[in-house]
């Protein structure tokens, strides 16, 4: 067996051989995930329910389980954003994320320390408005979209009072006109106002982050926020809808 | 006396062996320089620096990685092996799912029938079926938790931007890979399932009947976005066709192709992230 000549080992000294060192590892990888995979699949059938009839719906009617995030989302939103523009948006966000964080550190490591708010961020998207609303779908709506403990039976006649309101009408608007405009007002301001004030917090760093940079950052940000926001509002206030357009409701 | 006679070693002589790892040379010997071994293998291997080179410059399957590695990508820590484990599951489905095409037809009439064939008539059909369908359950997941390793890691740094475009690509067109093939069964499940998540289409702003603004563009329930998708105005043998056409060549496809560029970025880009 022949050793590699000393100079060279301590040239590279970090570096070693794909073969046998990489290799093996994804052999034993391949042997466990295949072993796991065909084991799993000897003792658990995958579901066939009955024929396809477009008559009978069934209640409730879930999508797939990875898509259950973006139906809860539909208790908040109109289709149009919760079925389209988030996903869209969930899809060029992250897109953008290496061409927005432009923080040199913590590249090809892990460390919390160096980048406190992009792992933030991301875990914020990730694990809460991802997959808890994964979760809840999948476990805790019921008929009719209702929630459900899991201790609860699924009755499918439960009764839940409508109660929500748009926020203008909360705010005592009364007329369709005037409750569009604030609305309007409501959610322009809420952009607008977040945005001037990302900006004065980082007044200092706009030169070195760039001006489009920071503005389409902050714009995801306040998206992101946003929807939790309207969750609250909903669920907390009863608010429906915050402006109503004759176009769109949001 | 006892020590003399051949045949019955001690058990604490043969632990002793064990522990040393003397038995398993004594083993490996008796194999390698066996009659049916040395007849087999003409010449053994060495394993010698040039040798572990050529064992990945000149294998097509090997050639993907290189040759050498910088050693902390190698800890599971780091990687979490999922990027590799998503791949590999991705082939299974591919082949469970070839399998599986020679045996389903995407007919309305004869889809759902062809289902029960395989899972009552077809030798190992329903075990093909099982672990089609589980592989990408499994891909979903693995697909997710590399994305998440990714970004902790801050792999998607310069130089390696683009690389995660490509990912983030790949990780929707898994999505939708799965979601077409939601359909296939053709059972309630499948059909109510996609009814609901296509029916967000139909709210598309502009082109979707019931999004914003869709009356200045003139779409109807018949002529919008959800219809293109479906082939009709409600999920029925036509939208079962797309998405079995979908699902098993134009999305593959595509992804196969994203596969090579993503494969072929992470050696351009340097190899697996580290510290610099």
């Amino acid at each position: 067996m022949a050793v590699a000549p000393k100079k060279q080992v301590e040239a590279t000294p970090e570096k070693v051989h794909v073969w046998p060192y990489l290799v093996r590892l994804e052999f034993m990888c391949a042997i466990l995930v295949i072993l796991a995979l065909t084991v799993w699949s000897i003792g658990i059938d995958a579901p066939l329910e009955e024929a396809a009839n477009p008559t009978k719906t069934p209640n409730p009617s879930k999508a797939p389980w990875y898509f259950l995030g973006l139906q809860d989302i539909l208790v908040y939103f109109d289709p149009w954003f919760a079925g389209v523009v988030a996903p869209v948006l969930i899809i060029v966000g992250l897109m953008l994320i290496p061409y927005l964080d432009i923080n040199p550190k913590g590249n090809g490591y892990y460390t919390y320390e160096e980048r406190k708010l992009a792992i933030w961020v991301y875990c914020f998207g990730f694990l809460v408005l991802w997959i808890a609303l994964i979760i809840m779908g999948v476990f805790l709506r019921g008929p009719g979209w209702n929630l459900f403990m899991p201790w609860q039976y699924w009755d499918p006649h439960k009764v839940v009072a409508l109660t929500s309101v748009d926020l203008p009408y909360a705010l005592g608007v009364r007329t369709y006109n005037m409750a569009m405009l604030v609305g309007g007002i409501v959610i322009c301001g809420y952009f607008a106002v977040g945005t001037g004030v990302y900006f004065f917090m980082e007044r200092k760093a706009i030169k070195y982050v760039g001006f489009l940079r920071m503005f389409l950052k902050i714009q995801l940000y306040l998206i992101m926020i946003g929807i939790v926001i309207k969750i609250v509002l909903r669920l907390g206030f009863n608010i429906k809808y915050v402006w109503v357009t004759p176009w769109f409701n949001i | 006396m006892a020590n003399k006679a051949p045949g019955i070693p001690s058990i604490a002589d043969l632990i002793a062996k064990v522990k040393s790892g003397e038995i398993f040379k004594e083993i490996s010997k008796q194999i390698t320089e066996s009659q049916v071994w040395t007849s087999s293998f003409r010449h053994g291997y060495a394993d010698t620096p040039r040798n572990r080179v050529l064992q990945i410059a000149s294998n097509v399957w090997l050639h993907l990685h290189p040759v050498k590695m910088h050693r902390h990508a190698l800890r599971i820590k780091f990687t979490w092996c999922m990027g590799g484990i998503t791949f590999l599951l991705f082939l299974s489905t591919v082949v469970t799912g070839v399998i599986l095409m020679f045996y389903y037809r995407p007919v309305g009439e004869y889809a759902y029938y062809d289902m029960k064939y395989l899972q009552y008539d077809v030798p190992f059909g329903m075990l093909m079926r099982n672990m089609h369908r589980w592989a990408a359950h499994a891909m979903v997941i693995t697909v997710w938790l590399h994305m998440f390793r990714v970004f902790l890691t801050g792999s998607y740094k310069p130089p390696r931007e683009f690389n995660w475009v490509i990912g983030v690509f790949l990780v929707t067109f898994t999505l939708l890979l799965s979601f077409t093939g939601y359909l296939l069964p053709w059972d309630q499940l499948a059909m109510w399932a996609v009814t609901v998540g296509t029916n967000m289409a139909r709210a598309t702003p502009f082109l979707g009947n019931e999004g914003p603004f869709a009356e200045y563009v003139g779409v109807t329930p018949r002529y919008d976005a959800r219809s293109i998708l479906l082939g009709g105005s409600l999920v029925g043998p036509p939208a079962l066709l797309r998405f079995y056409v979908l699902h098993c060549i134009f999305i593959p496809l595509v992804a196969g192709a994203l596969m090579i560029v993503h494969f072929w970025r992470i050696r351009k880009d340097g190899g697996i992230s580290g510290p610099l």
